[in-house]
């Protein structure tokens, strides 16, 4: 790509130095806003309340004063013991563990299906379901559980994993549609057309044909149902009791302790705990969520 | 594909979203109509030591059984949207008769429930929007030129506030912010006054939400227009060139025109997104000046002792009308492209 490209014997794209160096400052002070916040708090996780919250100086965050005097160390784990083993933090993970998997693998499932026959399908009734599927996508989660509470209540299935599970894939699955639909969109018809015409059916095309090549845009799009069910706080604290809430509801019931001295601490340990994750994911997938992210844009 | 094999393929994905999206979306519209029962008062005689006295109780028995025969309530028509925490019809005629002036109208609507969060959600949703759009097209021009090495990490950092989860986010935001945390202490020096926090004035509190959605979202639509720079067809720059634009004119008249597909796009995206704002309200625990209608369903539903059922089920339904008038303007325009097509 030629733009701002530096080429010495074109003079119109040569780029003055107070431009590169302007630039190059201003990544860096983007860089700095993006990314600070996390590395102070996931320094200051080590520490004690009263050097993170300092009243006295700032500094007392990257020095530590009153973790030495408390601890006898720079740095101290307290926060991250009482928040994983006497908050029973390491409960909330696993849950948290549970209910991703499943919602990515039934999400993929039942989306890999649907949005290969939207893809295939040229009927008129395949652009109303994308449509109410977009609609549906742009419904505020908590307008849908409003909906769930009181039916659960009477069935008898509020506060289980697996109607949370369920729940977490329906509203996954308007997305999944639309990213997966334009995914197989890219596949050439003629790959699964040239199946059936040497005898397979419809379905054994879509084994033998489609599944072998759609590992990059499953790939892709599994990301984001993970990261929709890792991420979700409204179904998750609205559908699960206290005893198998996943990590996002119960960060958030650390917080109504946090008047107590100390107890802070265990909220920052176990925000920084569930951070932690979603940057090896980046580290990772940064290329597929980049793509994931432009999936639907390149189409307008 | 026939019909018989499109529904054998997308009839999971369909009964999932029927049963989890649709048919939630009739209960709430059906649930809006009931209140909760009243309470059935029982008069008990508690006798202690002194004597007898005559004490009033709920009537707990009573009550299970009214709530097993209509667990919705009691009908309440369309009067749980006209009353005082909805649309209060009749506050809003008493406002409007009393009040002085436009300022006073303003002011006194703004103390209702309902109006305070719509005007705090509306206001969150356009000015973040366009603000996401213009960072994001920023950062993405000027990551697109600097040395290439740089780029995958700038990337790889840029993604850290949209990926982590909102509450996650602003709750690092919000210790920060604290005046015990690293930016009040700095803004505290900066202003030099020692009692300054964010936290105190609501227009402060409006500011951080409007800054956390903004640092949110606009790794959202840098990604997004940094993908689309790389398709800008490099001879239509040259040309223009040739004809000698300068930098900003080439942005100017080359690539914000072939990028407003995608802006559409993100704001496509972030309309959607902004308008259920409701994490953030929480994680900076915003709520006395700042509420949003998600958060005020939330409330409804956490509600200690009884679910205020009907009363979230009609702001949720005065949010989803909102959503569809947020939407109109794409649902026509696909619809048009898809008849012209068709």
């Amino acid at each position: 790509m030629a733009l701002f490209q530096t080429s010495s014997d074109n003079p119109a794209a040569q780029k003055s130095t107070a431009l590169a160096v302007l630039s190059v400052a201003f990544v860096l002070v983007w860089l700095f806003i993006a990314a600070f916040p996390f590395l102070w708090t996931a320094w200051g996780s080590f520490k004690a309340e009263g050097d993170f919250f300092s009243r006295a100086d700032w500094m007392n965050a990257i020095t530590g004063p009153a973790t030495t005097a408390q601890t006898g160390g720079a740095f101290t784990l307290d926060g991250y013991r009482g928040a994983w083993i006497e908050k029973e933090f390491w409960r909330a993970a696993m849950n948290t563990g549970i209910v991703t998997l499943c919602v990515t693998m039934i999400s993929l499932t039942l989306g890999t299906l649907g949005g290969y026959a939207l893809a295939r399908s040229g009927f008129r009734y395949t652009f109303w379901i994308l449509i109410a599927a977009l609609v549906f996508r742009a419904m505020p989660h908590v307008t849908l559980v409003s909906g769930y509470l009181l039916p659960f209540f009477q069935l008898n299935i509020w506060g289980y994993l697996p109607t949370t599970i369920i729940v977490l894939v329906a509203i996954n699955q308007p997305f999944t549609l639309w990213m997966l639909h334009s995914f197989f969109l890219s596949i050439p018809k003629d790959l699964d057309e040239a199946a059936m015409v040497d005898g397979c059916t419809r379905f054994q095309a879509f084994r033998l044909a489609i599944i072998p090549v759609m590992w990059p845009g499953v790939v892709t799009t599994g990301l984001f149902s993970f990261l929709l069910a890792y991420n979700d706080f409204t179904t998750t604290s609205m559908l699960l009791t206290e005893t198998n809430a996943t990590m996002i509801p119960k960060i958030n019931s650390f917080l109504g302790s946090t008047q107590e001295e100390g107890k802070v601490m265990y909220a920052v340990a176990a925000v920084v705990s569930a951070i932690i994750p979603l940057f090896v994911l980046i580290m990772f997938f940064q290329r597929q969520i980049v793509s994931g992210l432009t999936a639907g844009a390149v189409k307008g | 594909m026939t019909h018989k094999e499109f529904m054998a393929f997308i009839w999971p994905s369909l009964l999932a979203m029927a049963l989890f999206i649709a048919v939630p979306i009739v209960s709430v519209a059906y649930q809006s109509m009931f209140v909760e029962h009243e309470q059935i008062m029982i008069e008990t005689e508690t006798c202690g030591p002194f004597g007898c006295t005559p004490e009033v109780a709920v009537d707990q028995d009573a009550m299970r059984k009214v709530r097993e025969d209509s667990p919705a309530g009691r009908f309440n028509g369309l009067d749980t949207y006209t009353n005082s925490s909805h649309l209060a019809t009749d506050e809003i005629t008493e406002i409007v008769a009393t009040s002085e002036n436009f300022g006073e109208i303003r002011d006194r609507i703004m103390n209702l429930p309902f109006y305070k969060a719509l005007i705090f959600t509306l206001s969150y949703t356009f000015i973040v929007t366009p603000l996401v759009i213009v960072f994001g097209f920023i950062i993405a021009v000027v990551v697109n030129s600097i040395p290439s090495f740089l780029k995958g990490p700038v990337i790889f950092f840029s993604l850290l506030p949209m990926i982590v989860t909102p509450l996650v986010g602003s709750l690092v935001l919000f210790w920060m912010i604290d005046s015990r945390g690293v930016v009040g202490a700095f803004l505290q020096y900066l202003f030099a006054d020692p009692s300054l926090s964010l936290k105190a004035s609501p227009t402060l509190t409006w500011v951080t939400l409007f800054v956390y959605g903004v640092w949110h979202s606009a790794p959202f639509a840098f990604v997004v227009f940094y993908a689309g720079l790389q398709t800008v067809p490099s001879d239509t720059l040259e040309s223009s060139m040739v004809d000698g634009a300068n930098r900003w004119e080439q942005i100017r008249f080359v690539v914000m025109p072939y990028l407003l597909p995608l802006a559409t796009f993100v704001a496509l995206m972030q309309l959607m997104d902004n308008f259920r704002i409701f994490e953030p309200i929480i994680g900076f625990s915003a709520s006395a000046s700042a509420t949003s209608l998600s958060y005020l369903i939330y409330t409804d539903l956490r509600e200690a002792e009884t679910p205020l059922f009907g009363s979230a089920a009609a702001t949720s339904m005065l949010t989803i009308i909102g959503v569809i008038i947020l939407l109109l303007p794409v649902l026509f325009r696909n619809a048009r492209e898809f008849n012209r097509k068709a």
